[in-house]
C-alpha cells in the first residue's frame, strides 16, 4: 500500500471514511464508561481495516457509533465522523435511515438475531433493494439472486424460497453478507461475522469477502477479537484497548514487527503447534472494568515495560511511516 | 473385524477406553406424522448416527484432543465418555472394566472419576448458587470431603485454579467470563478426578485469557496427574495442548495421531484441509482455499467415505466404499483409499 495517501491529511477522492477524536461514552447510574476515547480511523475505497481487541475493549461499540446505532444510555460526545465527506455527526435520522443499508451496511455476529425468523429469505432481500430503489419487484429479485450468487450460495433459487431456520449457521451468515451487499455500499462495517463459525466455513467467508472486497471497491471494516483472522485479510490493523487504538499500521507491520507490549501479548498468548510443550506467554491480569481505568495508560497495570511515564496518558507517535503506536515504551519485543 | 485399534504410544495401560462405541439418536414417526401417514405422508423413523464405531484408548497422563466441526460427533463422543450418556452400541472400559456391568460402588468410581468441563461457562454454571456450593457441594455429597472441612477444601480448589478465596460466597454473574471457566474447572477438579473430558472449554474465551486459561490446564496437569480428553473445533489450541490428535468426520475418527504428525505428515484429504484453513498470523493478503461445501447431514450421510462429496481427491471407489481406518506409520492411522494406491 501506497503510505504517502496514508499521511496526506485532506480527503482524498478516494477517502470513504474519516473519522477523528470519536468518543462515545455511556453515561450510566455507576459513572460514565468512556466505551471509546478518541478513536481515529480512515478507510479508502476497497481498503480493509481489522479493528482487533478484547471483550470490553470497545471495538464493537466503534462500530455501532459509525452506524449510528448507539443504544441508550450511549452517546456520541466528541468528535468527527466523516462519511465521503458528509459529518454523519449531524446526520438527521431520515438521513440515517436512508444511508444505512443503502451506502453504509452491517454485518452482525449472529446472523440468527439478525434475520427474521419468519420471513422469507427473499422477502427479507427484495424489502432491502425496495426501500433504497424506486424498481420493480421481479427487478429486486433479480439482484438478490445476484448477489446470493456472489457469496457463493449454492441452488441461490432455491434459497431464496427457504426460512432462516432452514439454513445452516454458514449460510445465515452468508444470507447476512448477501443483504449487506445488496445496494452496492461502499462501507460495509462486519462485528465478528465469522466468530460463531467453523473453520472451514470461515476460511470460506474471508474469502468471498476478499474478493467482494477486490471487486466492488467497497471498504471494510472487519471487526475481531481474533488477530490471526485479519493477518491473511486486512490492509491495515488497529489495535484497540479500554476505548482506545494503541497501534495501528500496516498489517505486516503490526502482526510482524509490534511496537505496543499489548499487541506483543495478544501476539504471544495465540496458541501453535510450536508452542506445544512450553507454556503460552500470557497478559496477566484482566481487561480492565471501564469503569475506574488507571490514570495514564490505561495498560500499566497489566504491562511488563510501565514505569512511572506511564501514570501519564502517552498520545500517538508515527514511529514508522505510517505504524502509529500510544505508548512510551515503544519498540519491539 | 479388523480395524486397528488405536493403541496408546506405551503399551497397553489404558486408562479409559472406547470400544466400537456408537450412538443413534431415533426420532419415531410422532402421531401426527401416522395420521399424515395414513394420507400418504410417507414418513419414517429418523436416525441420527452421531458416533459410529469410535475405538479410541487414552492412556493415563495422556491429552487427547479431538477436532471436527459442528455435528461431527465430537461432544456426544466426550459426552459418552464422560458418561453422562450411555452408548446406544459398542463399550466402554475405565482402568480394564467394562463400566456397563460395574456393580454400583465401582460405578460411582468411574463416574467420579471422569468429570466434565462444558463450553459456555455462562450456562453451565447455576446462577442461583453461590461459588462455595457449586465447588463444595459434590465432593461432600459423595463423602469424598467431611461437611465441617468444607469451607477449607472450596478455598483450596479455589486456590489451585488461581480463584480468589475470598469470592466464595459470590455468585456466578459476578465474574467475567475467564473466571466463571476457572469456576467450572474447580467444579470437576473437587471431585479428585483422573480423567477430564473439555467441551470446547476455552472457545468462548478472548486469546489473553484462553492463554491463561490452557496455562492452567497445562500446570494442573502436571500437578495432579490428569489425563484430558481435549475437545475443540481449533486445531492451533488442540495442538498446542494435545499428546495425540483424532480428527472426526460425521460420526467417524478419520485420522488420528500425534500431534506433531498431524501437523508434519497429515495423511486423511480433511485433515490437510483442515489444516489449510487453519488462520495463522502470517501476512499478506492469502489465498484462501476454502473446502466447498460444508459437513453434509447426518440424517443422510454420503455413501462410502462420508468426505468424497468435498474431497478433491475423490475417485468412483470412494463413492460406493467406505475406508477403514488402517495403519499407515507407528501410531498413525487414517482411513483413506488413497492410502491403498500403489
Amino acid at each position: 500500500m501506497d503510505t504517502v495517501i496514508e499521511r496526506e491529511p485532506a480527503a482524498g477522492a478516494d477517502t470513504v471514511l474519516e473519522v477523528h477524536g470519536l468518543k462515545t461514552y455511556f453515561h450510566t447510574r455507576a459513572g460514565v464508561v468512556k466505551a471509546v476515547d478518541g478513536v481515529d480511523l480512515r478507510l479508502s475505497r476497497g481498503e480493509i481495516l481489522g479493528l482487533v481487541g478484547e471483550s470490553g475493549s470497545g471495538k464493537s461499540i466503534t462500530g455501532f457509533s459509525l452506524m449510528g446505532l448507539l443504544d441508550e444510555p450511549g452517546r456520541i460526545v466528541d468528535g468527527e465522523v466523516r462519511f465521503a465527506g458528509e459529518d454523519l455527526r449531524q446526520a438527521s435520522p431520515e438521513r440515517w435511515r436512508a444511508l444505512r443499508g443503502a451506502d453504509i451496511a452491517m454485518i452482525f455476529q449472529d446472523p440468527m438475531m439478525t434475520l427474521n425468523p419468519v420471513l422469507r429469505v427473499d422477502t427479507q432481500m427484495i424489502e432491502t433493494v425496495l426501500a433504497h430503489h424506486p424498481v420493480g419487484r421481479a427487478e429486486a429479485r433479480r439482484r438478490a439472486l445476484q448477489t446470493l450468487t456472489m457469496v457463493g450460495i449454492p441452488a441461490p433459487e432455491e434459497r431464496l424460497r427457504a426460512y432462516p431456520h432452514q439454513l445452516s449457521g454458514g449460510m445465515r451468515q452468508r444470507v447476512a453478507i448477501a443483504i449487506a451487499l445488496l445496494n452496492k455500499p461502499r462501507l460495509i462495517v462486519a462485528d465478528e461475522p465469522t466468530t460463531a463459525l467453523d473453520v472451514t466455513i470461515q476460511g470460506q467467508i474471508l474469502y468471498e469477502m476478499q474478493n467482494l472486497c477486490r471487486d466492488t471497491g467497497t471498504a471494510l471494516i472487519w471487526i475481531t477479537h481474533d488477530l490471526a483472522v485479519v493477518a491473511g485479510l486486512a490492509d491495515r490493523v488497529a489495535v484497540m484497548y479500554a476505548g482506545r487504538v494503541v497501534e495501528t499500521g500496516a498489517t505486516a507491520d503490526v502482526i510482524g514487527r509490534p511496537l505496543h507490549p499489548y499487541t506483543h501479548g495478544l501476539i504471544a498468548s495465540i496458541p501453535t503447534p510450536q508452542t506445544r510443550g512450553h507454556a503460552l506467554a500470557q497478559i496477566p491480569g484482566m481487561t480492565p472494568s471501564l469503569l475506574n481505568l488507571p490514570q495514564g495508560c490505561a495498560f500499566r497495570n497489566r504491562c511488563p515495560r510501565a514505569t512511572q511515564a506511564c501514570t501519564v496518558a502517552p498520545e500517538p507517535v508515527e514511529h514508522r511511516p505510517a505504524h502509529w503506536v500510544r505508548c512510551w515504551h515503544a519498540g519491539e519485543p | 473385524m479388523d480395524t486397528p485399534r488405536s493403541q496408546p504410544p506405551n503399551g497397553d495401560a489404558a486408562l479409559l477406553s472406547l470400544r466400537q462405541v456408537q450412538m443413534r439418536f431415533v426420532q419415531p414417526v410422532d402421531l401426527a406424522g401416522r395420521i399424515a401417514n395414513l394420507f400418504g405422508a410417507g414418513l419414517k423413523t429418523q436416525t441420527v448416527h452421531a458416533v459410529s464405531e469410535v475405538d479410541l484408548d487414552v492412556a493415563a497422563g495422556e491429552v487427547i484432543g479431538i477436532v471436527g466441526e459442528s455435528g461431527c460427533g465430537k461432544s456426544t463422543l466426550g459426552r459418552m465418555a464422560a458418561g453422562i450418556m450411555r452408548p446406544t452400541d459398542g463399550a466402554i472400559h475405565y482402568r480394564g472394566r467394562n463400566v456397563a456391568g460395574l456393580p454400583p460402588a465401582q460405578r460411582r468410581e468411574y463416574e467420579l472419576g471422569v468429570q466434565m468441563i462444558f463450553q459456555d461457562p455462562y450456562a453451565s454454571l447455576n446462577p442461583r448458587m453461590r461459588v462455595a456450593d457449586i465447588i463444595g457441594e459434590a465432593p461432600v455429597a459423595h463423602g469424598l470431603v467431611a461437611r465441617r472441612q468444607r469451607t477449607e477444601y472450596v478455598a483450596e480448589t479455589m486456590r489451585q485454579v488461581g480463584l480468589d478465596a475470598s469470592y466464595a460466597q459470590r455468585y456466578p454473574h459476578q465474574f467475567s467470563g475467564g473466571q466463571r471457566q476457572r469456576i467450572g474447572i474447580a467444579r470437576a477438579l473437587a471431585l479428585k478426578p483422573s480423567v477430564i473430558v473439555c467441551d470446547e472449554a476455552v472457545a468462548a474465551l478472548d486469546v489473553s485469557i484462553q492463554a491463561q486459561v490452557l496455562n492452567l490446564f497445562e500446570r494442573l496437569r502436571a500437578d495432579l496427574n490428569l489425563t484430558y480428553l481435549f475437545i475443540s473445533h481449533n486445531l492451533a489450541v488442540v495442538s498446542h495442548i494435545s499428546d495425540r490428535v483424532a480428527i472426526m468426520y460425521l460420526g467417524r475418527i478419520v485420522e488420528l495421531a500425534s500431534a506433531q504428525d498431524v501437523f508434519a505428515r497429515a495423511n486423511h484429504p480433511y485433515t490437510q484441509a483442515l489444516l489449510k484453513e487453519l488462520p495463522t498470523l502470517a501476512t499478506g493478503r492469502r489465498q484462501y482455499q476454502p473446502i466447498r461445501g460444508e459437513l453434509p447431514s447426518p440424517l443422510a450421510p454420503p455413501s462410502g467415505c462420508a468426505f468424497h462429496p468435498r474431497c478433491p481427491h475423490a475417485m468412483p471407489r470412494c463413492k460406493t466404499e467406505r475406508p477403514l481406518l488402517r495403519r499407515i506409520a507407528p501410531g498413525h492411522i487414517s482411513a483413506c483409499h488413497l492410502n491403498d494406491a500403489p
